[in-house]
């Protein structure tokens, strides 16, 4: 996708990532335009650049996760950062330690940059306001996964020219997604329209507010859509009353190799992991136009920008 | 030239450019010498972000013309290499690297508009070997302007000139400036030994 150079900052006017809300269309072609750099580092023999030598990211994953916190970790190494890694499971935060204590012994040790996963809406906000790190939330609660919607509109971008009037339907659990609100910011400032659909038990009531379709039915988004995105169904909400079966949820929500048959363009993406058979056809899991694993290399290069972009100096330029 | 700019001479005009690239490209058909059937296998411009990626295109076309000569032309942005990237409160912006060919046996000539510290050159270096591993690298610019921290010698150099630190040259090309020449400027924010004029 070309960029429109003149909406486009050369440097991001931010200070830490912790969701899309202030981030502009430029802001996010800027990264975007950065991660494509950093993807093709990802495909040369020696996959590693020396940009943030010097730096050191805290990943902090209070939440459990495998290719979020790997992806993470992957960046800033081929980025030449050091990295130290802390889960909730055997360290100190199961003996009543506090968010902000555990932060601050972490910050102790000289670290520059935060990433943070963690299951209340808000820690990273939280974080940013009582330390000095920078931080890049990895996902809070249902609240934001903003790596994770700018890396899916880094794969849609390789598939099309433009967002202006792209349309993307997002299909699921929407109440409970923090990829679904952080997409539907990225979507809605890059131009393009959204349309959610899921069982009326997955839909926070006047949605609408954020300049998206609502539908409860299928069809009726893929009519609409170039894009389709899945979202994961946590099995463990089955015992939540939100949907009768996840035979149920497939027979009314589920793409099939049928639906990609009827709809010869469409693409379809999941933030993964995916439940086959559920959320996917089996089928359509490995199907052509399914750009999964795109979504998971592209992951890793805009970890990377937003590293880079965001990396801490010591410096200003007009002390240079 | 950057707003508060103040000219304090011209170096070279559009027609001294143009000159210059001339001989610069017999330069390089010299060097490709004697198995020129076969320099487009052997031999690759790589010109660095932004203008000594017009400078190699140029040179390119100048050799197609002369010789009939087809040497590819690479793109080289060496921010991710930069030594001063924890130096700055904003980073500087990555722009495209693309290198058509491999670069692992071949001869390289390594294009930029001015030669200063040499700290882009040597980011340029540490780029080059991770994408391959070239037979040789020669380092052509249309200016040289001295003040080397490193150990980084220009091979092929349109003029030497002697400056100021407090001084800096600007090579300015149609293709993406209002005006072409080069131009030595004195500006009230020098951007001091770290980096190079561009």
């Amino acid at each position: 996708m070309a960029s429109d150079a003149q909406d486009t900052p050369s440097s991001l006017p931010h200070r830490h990532l912790l969701d899309l809300s202030d981030y502009s269309a430029g802001d996010i072609r800027l990264i975007l335009d950065t991660a494509r750099e950093f993807r093709s580092v990802l495909d040369r023999p020696i996959k590693k650049v020396p940009t943030l030598q010097g730096t050191t990211v805290a990943n902090m994953f209070f939440e459990p996760s495998t290719r979020t916190k790997l992806s993470f970790g992957l960046a800033a190494g081929r980025l030449s950062a050091e990295t130290i890694s802390f889960s909730k499971s055997g360290s100190s935060v199961k003996k009543g330690e506090t968010l902000r204590d555990t932060a601050e012994n972490i910050l102790a040790m000289k670290c520059d940059m935060v990433v943070i996963r963690h299951s209340s809406p808000g820690a990273p906000h939280y974080l940013s306001r009582v330390t000095d790190a920078v931080l890049v939330n990895a996902g809070d609660g249902a609240h934001a996964h903003p790596t994770q919607a700018l890396l899916d509109v880094l794969t849609m971008s390789e598939h099309i020219d433009t967002f202006d009037g792209l349309h993307v339907s997002i299909i699921g659990d929407i109440t409970h997604s923090r990829v679904a609100r952080s997409n539907i910011q990225a979507l809605r400032t890059l131009g393009a329209e959204v349309t959610l659909c899921g069982p009326r038990t997955m839909i926070p009531p006047q949605i609408e507010h954020l300049g998206v379709h609502v539908t409860h039915h299928l069809d009726e988004a893929l009519d609409r859509s170039d894009i389709v995105m899945a979202l994961r169904i946590q099995l463990e909400r089955q015992d939540e009353g939100l949907f009768p079966s996840l035979r149920e949820y497939h027979d009314r929500f589920g793409i099939t190799t049928e639906h990609m048959e009827a709809h010869p363009d469409l693409l379809v993406m999941h933030p993964g992991p995916v439940n086959r058979g559920v959320e996917l056809a089996h089928d359509v899991v490995d199907h052509e136009r399914a750009i999964i694993l795109s979504q998971v290399t592209n992951g890793v290069a805009v970890r990377m920008a937003v590293l880079y972009l965001l990396a801490p100096g010591r410096q200003t330029d007009a002390a240079e | 030239m950057e707003p508060d700019d103040r000219i304090k001479a011209q170096l070279m005009t559009e027609r001294d450019l143009g000159r210059t690239l001339d001989r610069m490209a017999q330069q390089i058909i010299e060097l490709t010498d004697p198995d020129v059937e076969e320099a487009g296998d052997a031999f690759a411009l790589v010109g660095m972000q932004t203008r000594g990626v017009y400078l190699a295109r140029r040179l390119a076309d100048r050799i197609r013309t002369q010789e009939d000569i087809d040497l590819p032309v690479g793109v080289l942005d060496v921010t991710m290499y930069r030594d001063d990237v924890r130096l700055r409160l904003n980073q500087p912006q990555i722009r495209e690297t693309r290198i058509p060919v491999d670069l692992t046996g071949r001869h390289v000539v390594l294009v930029d508009d001015v030669a200063y510290t040499g700290r882009t050159a040597r980011s340029a270096l540490d780029a080059l070997m991770d994408l391959g591993r070239p037979a040789s690298v020669r380092f052509l610019v249309i200016v040289d302007r001295g003040h080397r921290e490193l150990p980084i010698a220009s091979d092929i150099v349109g003029r030497r000139v002697p400056t100021l630190p407090g001084e800096e040259v600007r090579v300015r090309l149609r293709e993406i400036d209002d005006r072409e020449g080069v131009w030595l400027v004195e500006t009230p924010h020098p951007r001091g030994q770290s980096t190079e004029t561009d």
